[in-house]
């Protein structure tokens, strides 16, 4: 699910979940507390938990920072500078989970926060069926890890970003469009981990999100399309924005794709053109079309319907009452050959691929970050666990997948990095394309929707193109496809090869009650499906 | 500490505007404490509770502003608080669109906040989730459910003379017990100010009986149907319509408002006469806030009278440049409907689907306002004034508008997700897909 929260006030800004308080741009710089200084509050924390009977204890010391940018066409509209600190504590007691948490990040203020965490775990003890099992984690000692980056993007001033996002609104209405918003989103989790087991890891996790939206309207038919960047957020710095020539991907119709560097003013420049082609574009013929899909719009497939239902806590039924259970039952795993997909079908997930939004070193429960797979030659052979559900797949060690987005928030299961496999052998999207007799290429994230198991989702994009005897015939609009999960992955025939791999994101991806967000990427390389079912969207009010 | 009185936040934010040398000042003081317990597999998952008071301060300096924002309330803290929100405005970028603040304005008085909800505490929220749990564990049935409780306040006032003070409780509950082998699902949500009007196993029972009757649902086939939507099913698309009605959106066309050639809907008839749909912070069902974030009040409004458009909401700069009143978007609205109950709807069907909830709804067209999304936790084939067996999900692909264009009947509103929403009769509601979801 995707997640929208807090409103910015404003109109026509988006909803954008915002975490902690405003504070000064200058101040996102500040140093906060070096690693010895937290590992002896962490140890305050241990300490004061284990003599209030807890038998095991987590501590989060966490500074999370987040700058967010909004503008239109020639105006800001805000700039939020916010930093949030404080500490969680997670503890077992009697069997049970308890977590408190406070912003007084004091020796004294710790105590009283472990100990509300150790009355919880007791409290809740008198509820819980079985004893929480966590799987054996060895402490791992002092350790750090840091996003790697060449440009952090809080040390770019602010004035700076303005510049850029302005030149960007001024290519779009160069270009033909008649508004334009566009936004930029900068995350720096600061975050120290420490446990029982004997581990304290000291990790600095930076992402960055720059985004758009080009609408053109037509006033004599009342028409109005929009085209959204073609970006993904990445976990990068600034240097993403350098828009280097070699990670671009051309291809057919002179359309560019872009791996680990984005050139924000070029893609509103094509954004504007191809949002005035879209008023004019033909509009489709539903029925059964070959697919040829790009990752940048692939990607949100794959996280609909791979990510969330091989989610283990889905499976289990925690999250039935809100974003739903999952079709891929335990009793689908056990036969070992449940086919999620066809052959070609290789989902892999991980915490560790430079640049994605997933890559850490170490999870919210201190287990370094690995790489394993979820479907090998179309069979579901794994799920997403964490240390207190992975022995229930008879695993004794834990997938390295929890997360919490803040201090204040308990951790539990999140989704790892996603991804498709790409073809081993030669392939790029115009051989693909040349091989479809009649079928439509799509690009970009649009509207989405699955149901609460899995099974029945429809996908729209962001420009979609008419694909006639190994051609590209034209712009289409009012596409949107429906199809079945399994039958979806099924019908997957070819993919391109490892040159086209790029990546596709969620930044604010929702799951639990109280929501909490986290971001987590998907690569793929351009894929066809065929025969899926195209529906036509047009209606008339 | 988290709700302060009337008197003690005016003493604060007076304080915090005495300190202020810029050209206009406004605080806003907020304070709340919330409540939640969350259970599945028929055993509490997560629960917890947290308070929070904080103040923010705006500065203006011409048209630029700034905001700082704190949670400490000693004089010096203040102070600070009021020179870096100054120094910020220093530093801003001109707001073209800035808006000087509203002067004194006269609010009605909320009747949002019910003692017997700021009470709840961690037992009542634990026997909450007994008496939802106890009856389904009975009944060899699975709940997951989720109770959150909120108790809070909130206050503003500027430099121009303007103060308004405001507290709300509410409780929201909602619950999803499904069969043992997972082919049955039903589902049920309630909300209020006055946590004695919720009952947390009445409630489940509503979704107990649901799941059950679900189960062995037979495949119809997609299509033009005619629907009974539950006031949760019909909710969800009307209120994606009320959020859809801002007036600068359609005044540059980028909106289901716009028009061909230009220009707005306002005033033409885009719905079914028996369409009427307003907003009003004094209903005694739905009580809403008296001011919006702004300062502006809220006001009884009127958006569609017998299915005509008759108003939009507007920023107070856009209201500006228009020479119109600047009405805000509203909190809950009340669409009117008649006194027929879901039960009489049902009695008047020849045949027909009802609707329990959608799920995933997501916009398709902003231009039509067409969405997609899914029936989800109890769906039923209608004959003959009965429900006759359960069906399974579908996906729909339908608009609001098309679909209060189509209206059979409207029964009698009930409270749904903070509005007054009723039962709805729809006719050729559009179904495209099949989905094997429970």
């Amino acid at each position: 699910m995707q997640m929208s929260g807090l409103g910015l006030g404003a109109m026509m800004l988006p909803e954008v979940p915002v975490i902690g308080n405003p504070v000064r741009e200058e101040q996102l710089l500040n140093p906060w507390l070096d690693a010895a200084s937290k590992k002896k509050l962490a140890e305050t924390a241990l300490n004061a938990a284990r003599d209030k009977g807890a038998t095991y204890t987590d501590v989060r010391i966490g500074r999370y920072l987040q700058q967010y940018l909004f503008t239109r066409e020639k105006q800001v509209q805000n700039i939020v500078n916010a930093e949030s600190y404080g500490i969680g504590i997670r503890v077992i007691a009697n069997g049970t989970w308890g977590f408190s948490a406070t912003s007084d990040v004091t020796p004294d203020g710790i105590a009283k926060c472990a100990a509300t965490a150790v009355a919880i775990a007791k409290a809740n003890s008198k509820f819980q069926k079985e004893p929480v099992v966590l799987a054996p984690q060895k402490g791992v000692g002092d350790k750090a890890w840091k996003t790697p980056l060449t440009k952090n993007a809080f040390e770019i001033p602010v004035r700076d970003k303005i510049d850029l996002l302005m030149k960007v609104n001024g290519a779009a209405m160069d270009n033909g469009a008649s508004f334009v918003t566009s936004n930029l989103f900068f995350v720096n989790e600061q975050k120290y981990f420490a446990s029982t087991d004997g581990s304290f890891i000291d990790q600095d996790v930076h992402r960055i999100w720059p985004t758009f939206t080009v609408t053109v309207t037509d006033k004599a038919s009342g028409k109005f399309k929009t085209r959204d960047a073609i970006s993904s957020p990445m976990g990068m710095g600034y240097e993403y924005l350098d828009g280097l020539a070699a990670e671009k991907i051309a291809g057919p119709n002179g359309l560019v794709g872009y791996r680990n560097s984005y050139d924000m003013v070029e893609d509103a420049i094509a954004a504007a053109k191809q949002a005035k082609e879209k008023v004019t574009a033909k509009t489709v013929l539903p029925g059964k079309y070959d697919l040829v899909l790009d990752p940048n719009h692939l990607g949100l497939t794959i996280h609909e319907s791979v990510g969330h239902p091989t989610e283990l806590d889905r499976v289990l039924g925690y999250e039935a009452n809100y974003a739903g259970t999952s079709f891929a039952t335990l009793d689908k795993w056990k036969t070992k050959n449940f086919n999620y997909g066809s052959k070609l079908v290789n989902i892999v997930a991980d915490k560790t691929r430079a640049h994605t939004l997933g890559a850490v070193g170490y999870d919210d429960e201190g287990v370094p970050c690995k790489e394993w797979d979820i479907i090998r030659d179309g069979i579901l052979v794994n799920y997403q666990a964490i240390r207190d559900q992975v022995q229930i797949l008879g695993e004794k060690e834990s997938h390295g997948c929890c997360y919490a987005d803040d201090w204040s928030s308990v951790q539990f299961q999140r989704m790892p990095n996603i991804s498709l496999k790409p073809a081993t052998e030669k392939r790029s999207v115009l051989d693909m394309i040349k091989g479809v007799e009649k079928g439509i290429y799509i690009i970009g994230r649009g509207s989405y929707s699955i149901d609460q198991q899995r099974y029945n989702f429809q996908f729209g994009g962001q420009v979609f193109y008419e694909i006639k005897n190994g051609e590209i015939a034209g712009m289409l609009d009012d596409v949107a496809y429906q199809s079945n999960t399994q039958e979806f992955w099924n019908s997957c025939v070819q993919l391109c090869d490892k040159d086209d791999y790029r990546t596709f994101g969620s930044f604010f991806d929702g799951k639990g009650q109280p929501a909490q967000i986290s971001a987590v990427s998907h690569g793929s390389s351009t894929t066809r499906f065929n025969g899926v079912n195209v529906i036509n969207t047009g209606r008339k009010i | 500490m988290a709700i302060l009185t009337k008197e003690e936040a005016k003493k604060i934010i007076d304080k915090v505007l005495a300190f202020s040398k810029a050209d206009e000042i406004s605080a806003s003081l907020s304070g709340e404490r919330t409540g939640n317990i969350r259970y599945a597999r028929n055993s509490v998952s997560t629960s917890g509770e947290t308070t929070d008071l904080s103040l923010s301060v705006t500065a203006v300096y011409g048209k630029k502003s700034g905001t700082a924002t704190i949670n400490e309330f000693d004089d010096a803290s203040l102070e600070k608080t009021v020179r870096r929100a100054e120094e910020i405005a220093k530093l801003a970028p001109d707001n073209p669109e800035y808006m000087p603040m509203l002067g004194q304005q006269s609010y009605i008085e909320s009747k949002a906040f019910i003692e017997n909800t700021a009470a709840i505490d961690a037992e009542y929220r634990a026997k909450a989730a007994f008496s939802s749990i106890d009856p389904c564990a009975k009944k060899n049935l699975t709940a997951a459910g989720y109770m959150e409780d909120n108790s809070g306040f909130s206050a503003q006032g500027n430099s121009k003379g303007l103060f308004g003070y405001n507290k709300s409780t509410s409780v929201d509950f909602s619950v999803t017990v499904r069969t043992a082998d997972g082919t049955g699902s039903g589902y049920v949500a309630r909300d209020y100010n006055d946590a004695s009007k919720l009952s947390t196993q009445t409630a489940t029972e509503i979704a107990m009986q649901k799941a059950l009757a679900s189960v062995n649902a037979k495949a119809l086939e997609p299509g033009k149907y005619t629907v009974i939507l539950e006031p949760t099913a019909a909710h969800d698309l009307v209120q994606n319509m009320m959020r859809s009605m801002d007036a600068r959106s359609a005044d540059e066309g980028r909106s289901f408002l716009g028009k061909k050639g230009g220009g707005t809907r306002l005033g033409e008839k885009l719905l079914d006469e028996r369409v009427t749909i307003y907003s009003d912070p004094a209903n005694p069902e739905i009580p809403g806030a008296p001011f919006a974030a702004d300062g502006r009040p809220q006001e009884k409004v009127t958006w569609f009278e017998k299915g005509v458009v008759k108003n939009m909401y507007y920023s107070r700069f856009w209201a500006e440049k228009k020479g119109v009143k600047a009405i805000p978007s509203p909190g809950g609205f009340i669409f009117e409907g008649g006194n027929d109950s879901l039960a009489d709807l049902i009695k008047g069907t020849e045949k027909g689907i009802l609707v329990t909830r959608f799920w995933y709804i997501r916009s398709v067209d902003p231009q039509t306002l067409l969405y997609t999304g899914l029936t989800r936790d109890g769906t039923f084939y209608i004959e003959n004034g009965q429900i006759k067996y359960p069906v399974k999900n579908f996906r729909f692909n339908e608009s609001p508008v098309i679909m209060l264009n189509n209206v059979e009947a409207i029964g009698k509103p009930v409270r749904t997700n903070g509005s007054l929403i009723p039962p709805l009769k729809i006719r050729d509601f559009t179904f495209t897909s099949l989905s094997d979801a429970v």
